[in-house]
């Protein structure tokens, strides 16, 4: 592999901070992760518990003092902070008083939650040729027992002791040099360990794997292509399939109920050309509902067929059970709110959430229809949504208390326009290319959607576009941020600012909070930096 | 330690056990490779370049290269970064620090190898306008320029003049003479970057004009028509008004002859040369 891994310890400041604050770390066991609403001073997966629902039970901010809030302490990852190398996009994790998180160029960091102060660092060695499409980020970590867990930039899956950092083991998941990235944050669950690679945009074939946590054998693989002979194959013409894409590159969600693992797929390779793969292309941009034992697939629902917009489904899929309904959600790239039964996949409805000029008709499932002349053209087609999508990676929060559904909302146009390219291993793969229309609006939002009915209650604009992820809480609060680098507390009713913070760098990640000491606090990282808030 | 690829000499792993003798030659061979198109006037690399630039560099340089809203206009002969497919391939490769232009390996959004840099190179002097409409007079230019058009009271160049416009020192290289003739006569058809018109009214019903020169979702930092620089609360604002209006007025004929934009033009194009 060539890679050397380093590790910087620091045992003085583990004794001292671990003597100080009395902290004695517990193993993070499975049950934990099902009942993590137990110990909502904790964080301990990437969207706060299994249903991805990015909310906070801590109430201690609140609608009523939330407009004191002040900075506690600020952690400097080291990374460069100009989004040259990517942008810093964890949501750190919160265990029994110790923070941890990951930033650009595969470092991890474990912090004293109370004071920012580093307990132990690690940085892989990343060869020179990894091909990240998007930056060199990394979104977080997943833990389980006494290890930490993360996937790097060449493709390879880590776990870390969580007191101390040193690498338990490392097993490369596929080769690097085909385009495959690790960027997602893993999802724990039983004792394995769920990840799936970026690498949409270079020609891969997507998988889902799963991971044994204490030896890091691969248990099984879903690849997101199916072959000849498998169902799905059908939809790719000839051999397109073998450079289908459709990678996993965001963290999903899982059912403890049905052990159902809900996982979302991006776009079909490649990203902007049908030419060539005509069909559908299963199983890109589709919601991929997995048994967790043996990653057998039990249904899928495909937003977008054929894409050749980039209009990856990689957007966190939310759990909600409301008036007796067993529901998972999705706010799509390509614009529409999508309610889906949870057992069978079923689409109950789908809903616009934002401008959108590509369909006006549904298929005989309801689904939204592109209309024709909607592919690029050699002179250019203007879309609505454009390649960004009117949401995209940054998660979404919903707020059991309100009943609302939060999610960034952008509204941008783009001239799709094509650019024929020959695949080769390792290279960009694009097909076409877009850019912002003239009259794109670039304009961003927090909209509250009512998710029965998908209608927005409320809205709260930005100045411009904003790849903020949002958190809500017990306390009636929804956190966000914005490109203009402030960090903003909304009344999660109405959405009314409560209280503004300038950190100085574009927020590029999602909001989490924990507790140490019986007092609350709400991180977020923002240039190279992860802030954390509290009141005074 | 150093690897070789695709002709180019990058920090990393030693591949090998090769004595230094090789990386020498290789480092030299490197070098020339850089100073030279290899696929200068072939039609195959034009058309790869085309699809390249489309996915590459259209997002900031526009679908035909004839400029967009952040990059230059690449058909122009002279280009602000030097003109050599040596400059050009060092200015593609390596990005301009402390601007947009970003490196075409390792950057968001971009990814070109040196070959695909070069097939970009190929399409780029396919497309080049060779003999440029004839510019006008520099010297009549230049004292229309700083005197009866008008023109430094809100532009500068090489540090002269006002600053309510954009800085027009180096517009000569990166746009063509129709596109500032066409800014001169329709200034509001495409706003430049930065200069946003706004119109203020404070809580006291002071009303402003003037640009916006940054600006969130709680303050504003704007020039006003007087050049000085405010600092707002919106909150604390009447009103907050955007306007696609331009703040330099349209010359027509009337106001300003066409030789006489012809003048200015060259001027500028006489600076942006230098």
């Amino acid at each position: 592999m060539g890679a050397v891994n380093t590790l910087l310890r620091h045992s003085l400041v583990l004794a001292a901070a671990v003597w100080y604050a009395g902290y004695a770390f517990g193993q993070v066991t499975f049950d934990r992760l099902v009942h993590s609403s137990r110990e909502p001073q904790n964080w301990l997966t990437y969207s706060g518990d299994y249903a991805a629902h990015r909310f906070s039970a801590l109430d201690q901010i609140n609608v009523e003092n939330g407009h004191s809030l002040v900075a506690k302490w600020v952690y400097q990852t080291g990374a460069s902070g100009d989004g040259s190398n990517g942008r810093f996009e964890t949501t750190a994790l919160v265990v029994d008083g110790l923070l941890y998180g990951t930033a650009q160029d595969g470092r991890v960091f474990a912090l004293d939650a109370r004071s920012g102060r580093p307990i132990w660092k690690y940085q892989r060695q990343l060869p020179t040729d990894i091909r990240p499409c998007c930056g060199r980020v990394n979104r977080g970590l997943a833990i389980l027992g006494d290890k930490v867990f993360f996937g790097t930039l060449d493709a390879h899956v880590m776990a870390l002791d969580a007191k101390t950092g040193h690498v338990v083991w490392d097993v490369a998941a596929t080769d690097y040099k085909k385009g495959y990235t690790f960027t997602v944050a893993p999802l724990a669950v039983k004792n394995l360990i769920i990840i799936s690679p970026s690498g949409g945009e270079y020609g891969i074939r997507g998988f889902v794997d799963a991971y044994d946590a204490d030896t890091g054998r691969r248990k099984w693989r879903f690849y997101t292509v199916p072959e000849p002979g498998q169902p799905g194959n059908e939809t790719w013409e000839g051999d397109s399939w073998k450079t289908g894409g459709a990678p996993g590159w965001i963290t999903g969600a899982y059912d403890p109920v049905s052990n159902q693992l809900f996982w979302t797929t991006g776009n079909p390779a490649p990203s902007n050309r049908g030419e060539g793969r005509a069909g559908d292309n299963l199983y890109s941009n589709t919601l991929l509902a997995l048994d967790a034992d043996t990653g057998k697939l039990n249904w899928q629902f495909q937003f977008t067929k054929h894409d050749t917009h980039d209009w990856d489904a990689t957007e966190v899929p939310v759990i909600i059970d409301m008036d007796g309904k067993h529901l998972i959600v999705q706010a799509n790239r390509n614009g529409f709110f999508y309610l889906l039964d949870r057992a069978k996949g079923k689409l109950l409805s789908a809903t616009p959430f934002g401008a959108v000029n590509w369909t006006h008709r549904k298929d005989a499932e309801g689904r939204p229809a592109p209309d024709p002349d909607t592919e690029p053209t050699p002179e250019g087609r203007r879309l609505c949504p454009g390649a960004y999508g009117v949401t995209n990676w940054f998660s979404p929060s919903f707020n059991p208390n309100t009943g609302l559904f939060y999610v960034t909302a952008n509204e941008n146009c783009d001239i799709f326009s094509t650019a024929p390219q020959t695949y080769e291993a390792g290279n960009a793969y694009y097909g076409s290319a877009y850019r912002p229309a003239d009259d794109s609006p670039g304009q961003g939002a927090v909209r509250a959607i009512k998710p029965l009915t998908g209608q927005v209650k409320w809205e709260f604009q930005h100045v411009s576009q904003s790849a903020s992820g949002l958190l809500s809480t017990a306390g009636g609060v929804l956190f966000t941020g914005d490109a203009q680098g402030n960090f903003i507390l909304l009344d999660a009713a109405a959405g009314n600012v409560l209280w503004h913070f300038q950190t100085g760098g574009e927020i590029h990640s999602g909001p989490m909070a924990f507790a140490v000491d019986g007092k609350e606090y709400v991180a977020i990282t923002a240039g190279s930096a992860l802030y954390t808030f509290g009141l005074p | 330690m150093f690897v070789i690829r695709n002709g180019v000499v990058r920090p990393g792993l030693h591949p090998s056990g090769w004595s230094g003798l090789l990386i020498l030659l290789a480092l030299a061979a490197a070098a020339r490779a850089q100073d030279r198109n290899p696929f200068a006037n072939d039609p195959k690399a034009v058309d790869a370049g085309k699809s390249h630039f489309r996915i590459n560099c259209s997002m900031c340089h526009g679908l035909g290269a004839r400029g967009g809203g952040r990059g230059p206009d690449l058909t122009l002969a002279r280009k602000k970064h030097g003109n050599s497919d040596a400059a050009l391939f060092r200015t593609i490769h390596d990005g301009v620090p402390g601007t947009d232009m970003p490196a075409a390996l390792g950057s968001v959004g971009v990814e070109m190898k040196d070959q695909e840099i070069w097939q970009v190179i190929t399409y780029l002097r396919s497309i080049e306008i060779k003999t440029p409409p004839p510019a006008g007079n520099a010297a009549n230019g230049k004292a229309l320029f700083y005197g009866a058009a008008g023109c430094s009271k809100c532009h500068m160049v090489d540090g002269k003049g006002g600053r309510l416009g954009p800085d027009l020192t180096a517009v000569g290289s990166s746009r063509s003479l129709e596109s500032i003739v066409d800014s001169v006569r329709n200034p509001s058809r495409q706003l430049a970057d930065g200069y946003q018109t706004v119109t203020v009214v404070t809580a006291e019903g002071q009303e402003t004009k003037g640009f916006i020169m940054n600006e969130d979702r709680f303050s504003v930092q704007m020039m006003d028509t007087s050049e000085r620089i405010l600092l707002l609360e919106r909150e604390k604002l009447r009103s907050f008004k955007k306007s696609s209006v331009s703040l330099m007025p349209p010359y027509d004929t009337t106001q300003l002859s066409d030789k006489d934009l012809r003048d200015i033009v060259g001027y500028l194009l006489a600076a942006g040369a230098n």
